[in-house]
C-alpha cells in the first residue's frame, strides 16, 4: 500500500534550536519501524513532521510516491495514536471511532458497520455507548487504536501509546498492537523511549540521539553490533558495562584499571586493532557476558579472561541474579543529551562520553551463584563478545563477530 | 514473624481487618475549643445576615401595601409587613407597563450575549492557538478597553449616534454593550481554550477535519463550560447597564428595565418604595434563573476521559 521515505529532513524551530538534523529513513510497506531514543532526541518531532503537524525546515517526506511536505494532515491518509490518546470527551466511544468516517460523509450504516468491526477486533463492543471518561486506561488506549484502524490508512503513526499504562497492561498491549499491525499489514512508525518496546515490537529500530540518527537496524543487530557508544549503552537492559581501557604495546591484551584482559584471536588479527596498540579505548561488556567464575559453567574464566571486582549489591530475580560490582577502573557513561549533563561535566557535547565515579557495573549470573554484597568476586568474561569503542568519537572499533553482524542491514554514523 | 501462629489464630482469618468495626463517634470539642467553634459559626452567621439583609429588605418592602409604605418602618412590624400583598407587583405590570421595558432589556441583553459569545470565541481561540506576534499586547489592549471608565465614553458616543440618527433606539445598545462584555468574555475564553490540550485538535486534524471543523465539532463542545460562563457574564453585564441606557434612550416605551425603575414610585406626595423594590425583584429573577440553568452546564472535569 504505501512506503514512507524520509529524506534528509531537518527541523529548526523559530528560536533557533535544531530538533532534527539531516535524518533519512525508509519504512517499507507493512514494516513496523520503531523510533527510539531518550527524551528530547527528536523522535516525536519526526513523527509529527510525517503527520503534518509540524513543518519540515529542510528535506522531503514521501508517502507512496507522493511528496507530502505541503499537504495538510487530513490529506495525508495517515492515522495517529497519541500518547495521551486525545479522545473526544464529549462523544461516545462509537462516535469517537467513527468521527473520521463521519467527516468523510460516509453513509451512516457503513460507518456503523466499520465501527462495530473495529470494536470487535479490539474487544470494545460492550463499551460503544459509553463516554471516554467512564473507561479505564487500557480501554481508552484501545479506543484510540480503534479510531486509527477504522480509517484503513496508508500509514499508522504511534506516539508512545503505551507509556501511560501500568507494566502488566503494557506487556499485554505490546502483543496486541503487534498482532493488529501484522494482521493489517500497514506501514507503521512507532515512537517510544522504552528500549524494551523497541526491541520486542520493531521489525527495524532507528535509534536517535539529539536529533541525529545513530543506527537503524533489526533489533538483534543493534544488540550484537552497535555502531557507536550511544547505541551500545542505550540498547540492552541492564546497560552495557563501559570502562576505559588501554591496548597494550603488542595489541594482544587490554588493561582495564589494573587488570588485564586477553583479547580474542579474532580481534588480534584485525588491522585496526594492531594500529591502536598503546591507545586508549572504551571497552564494553554486556552483563550477560559476565558470569560467576566460581560456577565454572561455560569454559570461560581462564587466566586472561577474568575480572575481579567488589560486589556492592545482589538482586535476585528468581531466574537470574543481577550483581552490581565495582571495578578499580574508570567507568564511562555515554551522555544522552546536554540536558542530562551534571554540573561538573559541562562543556561536553551530546554524544560524548564522560567519566563517572561510583557507578557500578552489572553482571547477570546464574541463580546458583553464591555471591554476596561486600565480597570479592571473580567474573568470567565471554571474551569473544567484547566491544571496543573509540573514546572521542564513540564509534565502534571492534565488535563480536556474530551471524547478526554479518547480516547487518543499513547503518549510519 | 508473628508470634500468634497458633492453631486458633490460623483457623479463621477474616478478609478484612476487624480492628475498627465501629467508627468512633465524633467528640465535641471541650472548653476553649468549643467556645472558639461557637464564635466561629456565629461570625459566619453574622456575615451571611449582613450580606443577605439588603436583599431581604427589598423583598419585604416589595410585598407591602402603599399605605404601609407611607407609614414608614416605625408603623409596621419591622422585619415583616403586617399584610403581605402583591399590589406593588400588579401595579408595576398594569399601570406602569413594566413588561415593555423588560422585553426591551431582554432583547438587548440577549443580542449582546449572542454577539459576544461568537466574537469572543473566535478571538479567544485565535489568541490562544495562533502564533501571533504581539498576541499578549492585543489581549492587554482588549482588557484595558474594558477597564475604561464608561462615563467617559458616553459623550462621544452620544454625538456619534446623534449624527447617525440612532438615538432613542434600543438596537444600537447591543453594539454599545459589547464594551462591557467583550473584554472579559475574550479573556475568559482565551484562558479556557489554552487549557484544552492541543492533542485534541491535532487528533481531529489527522482524522480529516479542517481547522474550522475541528473548532466547531471538538473544541467548542469541550469548552462548553467556558462558553456558557462567558455567556452568563455577558448577559449579566448587559442586563444591568444603566449609564448607556439613560444617555441614549428617551421615550419611555424604549426604556430598558433599569431605566424604567427610576420612574416608578415617583409621585408628588409619596415615594412608592414598594413598587421600586418589586421591580428590582422582577429584574433579578432572570439572572437567578440563568445561573441556575447554566450551573448544570458548567461541569467540572472539563476533559475527563479524553486523556489517560
Amino acid at each position: 500500500m504505501a512506503t514512507i521515505e524520509i529524506e534528509h529532513i531537518t527541523k529548526i524551530y523559530p528560536n533557533g534550536s535544531e530538533a532534527v538534523s539531516d535524518l533519512s529513513l525508509d519504512v517499507a510497506d507493512g514494516e513496523f519501524m520503531v523510533l527510539v531514543g531518550p527524551s528530547g532526541c527528536g523522535k516525536t518531532t519526526t513523527l509529527r513532521m510525517v503527520a503534518g503537524l509540524e513543518d519540515v525546515t529542510e528535506g522531503t517526506i514521501k508517502v507512496g510516491d507522493r511528496v507530502v511536505n505541503d499537504l495538510s494532515p487530513r490529506d495525508r491518509d495517515m492515522a495517529m495514536v497519541f500518547q495521551n490518546y486525545a479522545l473526544y470527551p464529549h462523544m461516545t466511544v462509537a462516535d469517537n471511532i467513527g468521527f473520521a468516517l463521519s467527516l468523510r460523509k460516509l453513509p451512516k450504516d457503513e460507518i456503523r458497520t466499520k465501527v462495530e468491526d473495529a470494536a470487535r477486533i479490539l474487544g470494545l463492543t460492550e463499551h460503544l455507548r459509553r463516554k471516554p471518561g467512564q473507561l479505564s486506561g487500557g480501554q481508552r488506549q484501545r479506543v484510540a487504536m480503534g479510531r486509527a484502524i477504522v480509517r484503513e490508512p496508508a500509514v499508522f503513526l504511534m506516539d508512545e501509546p503505551l507509556s501511560n499504562l501500568d507494566a502488566k497492561l503494557r506487556v499485554q498491549m505490546r502483543a496486541e498492537i503487534s498482532g493488529i499491525q501484522r494482521r493489517l499489514g500497514v506501514a507503521t512508525l512507532y515512537v517510544t523511549h522504552d528500549q524494551t518496546e523497541a526491541m520486542t515490537m520493531g521489525d527495524r529500530v532507528a535509534v536517535l540521539n539529539a536529533g541525529t540518527l545513530q543506527q537503524c537496524a533489526a533489533p538483534q543487530v543493534l544488540y550484537d553490533a552497535p555502531t557507536n557508544l550511544f547505541v551500545a549503552a542505550f540498547i540492552g537492559s541492564p546497560a552495557m558495562n563501559l570502562y576505559r581501557a588501554t591496548v597494550d604495546a603488542e595489541g594482544s591484551s587490554l588493561k582495564v584499571g589494573d587488570q588485564t584482559l586477553e583479547l580474542p584471536i579474532a580481534l588480534h588479527g584485525e588491522r585496526p586493532l594492531r594500529s591502536l596498540a598503546g591507545k586508549e579505548m572504551v571497552v564494553g561488556l554486556r552483563p550477560e557476558d559476565l558470569s560467576d567464575a566460581a560456577l565454572d559453567t561455560n569454559g570461560h574464566g581462564g587466566a586472561g579472561q577474568q575480572l575481579v571486582g567488589t560486589v556492592e549489591l545482589v538482586e535476585a530475580l528468581g531466574s537470574e541474579k543481577l550483581v552490581h560490582f565495582r571495578l578499580e577502573a574508570e567507568h564511562v557513561r555515554a551522555l544522552e543529551s546536554i540536558a542530562s549533563v551534571e554540573g561538573d561535566a559541562e562543556g561536553l557535547e551530546a554524544g560524548e562520553i564522560s567519566s563517572a565515579a561510583n557507578v557500578n557495573g552489572v553482571a547477570r549470573v546464574e541463580p546458583a551463584s553464591r555471591l554476596r554484597a561486600g565480597e570479592q568476586a571473580r567474573f568470567a568474561v565471554a571474551i569473544e563478545r567484547l566491544h571496543l569503542f573509540d573514546p572521542t568519537s564513540g564509534a565502534a572499533l571492534a565488535r563480536p563477530v556474530t551471524d547478526a553482524r554479518r547480516a547487518s542491514t543499513s547503518t549510519s554514523s | 514473624m508473628s508470634a500468634e501462629a497458633t492453631p486458633e489464630a490460623l483457623a479463621v482469618v477474616p478478609a478484612r481487618s476487624t480492628v475498627r468495626r465501629r467508627r468512633a463517634p465524633r467528640r465535641l470539642p471541650h472548653g476553649w475549643a468549643l467556645v472558639r467553634e461557637i464564635l466561629f459559626y456565629l461570625l459566619v452567621l453574622i456575615a451571611v445576615a449582613i450580606s443577605l439583609f439588603p436583599f431581604y429588605w427589598i423583598l419585604r418592602t416589595s410585598l407591602e401595601s402603599n399605605a404601609e409604605v407611607a407609614r414608614g418602618v416605625g408603623g409596621s412590624n419591622g422585619l415583616l409587613p403586617s399584610h403581605l400583598t402583591f399590589s406593588a407587583y400588579s401595579n408595576d405590570f398594569n399601570q406602569q407597563h413594566f413588561l415593555t421595558p423588560l422585553l426591551n432589556s431582554a432583547i438587548v441583553a440577549l443580542g449582546a450575549t449572542a454577539v459576544t459569545v461568537v466574537v469572543a470565541s473566535l478571538a479567544g481561540y485565535a489568541l490562544a492557538r495562533l502564533p501571533i506576534r504581539g498576541a499578549g499586547a492585543i489581549l492587554a489592549f482588549i482588557l484595558i478597553a474594558g477597564f475604561f471608565p464608561v462615563l467617559a465614553m458616553v459623550g462621544p458616543l452620544f454625538l456619534l449616534f446623534k449624527e447617525l440618527n440612532l438615538l432613542d433606539n434600543i438596537y444600537p445598545l447591543i453594539i454599545v454593550y459589547l464594551v462591557y462584555t467583550l473584554p472579559i468574555a475574550t479573556w475568559l475564553l482565551k484562558n479556557f481554550f489554552e487549557q484544552i490540550p492541543k492533542d485534541l485538535e491535532e487528533a481531529a486534524l489527522v482524522d480529516g477535519a479542517t481547522p474550522l471543523q475541528a473548532l466547531r465539532k471538538v473544541v467548542i463542545p469541550v469548552a462548553a463550560p467556558g462558553v456558557f460562563t462567558a455567556g452568563i457574564l455577558a448577559f449579566i453585564l448587559a442586563w444591568n447597564d444603566f449609564t448607556f441606557a439613560v444617555s441614549f434612550l428617551e421615550t419611555p416605551a424604549h426604556f430598558t428595565a433599569p431605566l424604567a425603575i427610576v420612574n416608578f414610585g415617583q409621585s408628588q406626595f409619596q415615594v412608592f418604595y414598594n413598587r421600586i423594590d418589586a421591580a428590582v425583584v422582577i429584574i433579578t429573577i432572570p439572572i437567578a434563573l440563568l445561573v441556575l440553568f447554566a450551573q448544570r452546564r458548567i461541569v467540572s472535569g472539563l476533559t475527563t476521559g479524553s486523556f489517560r
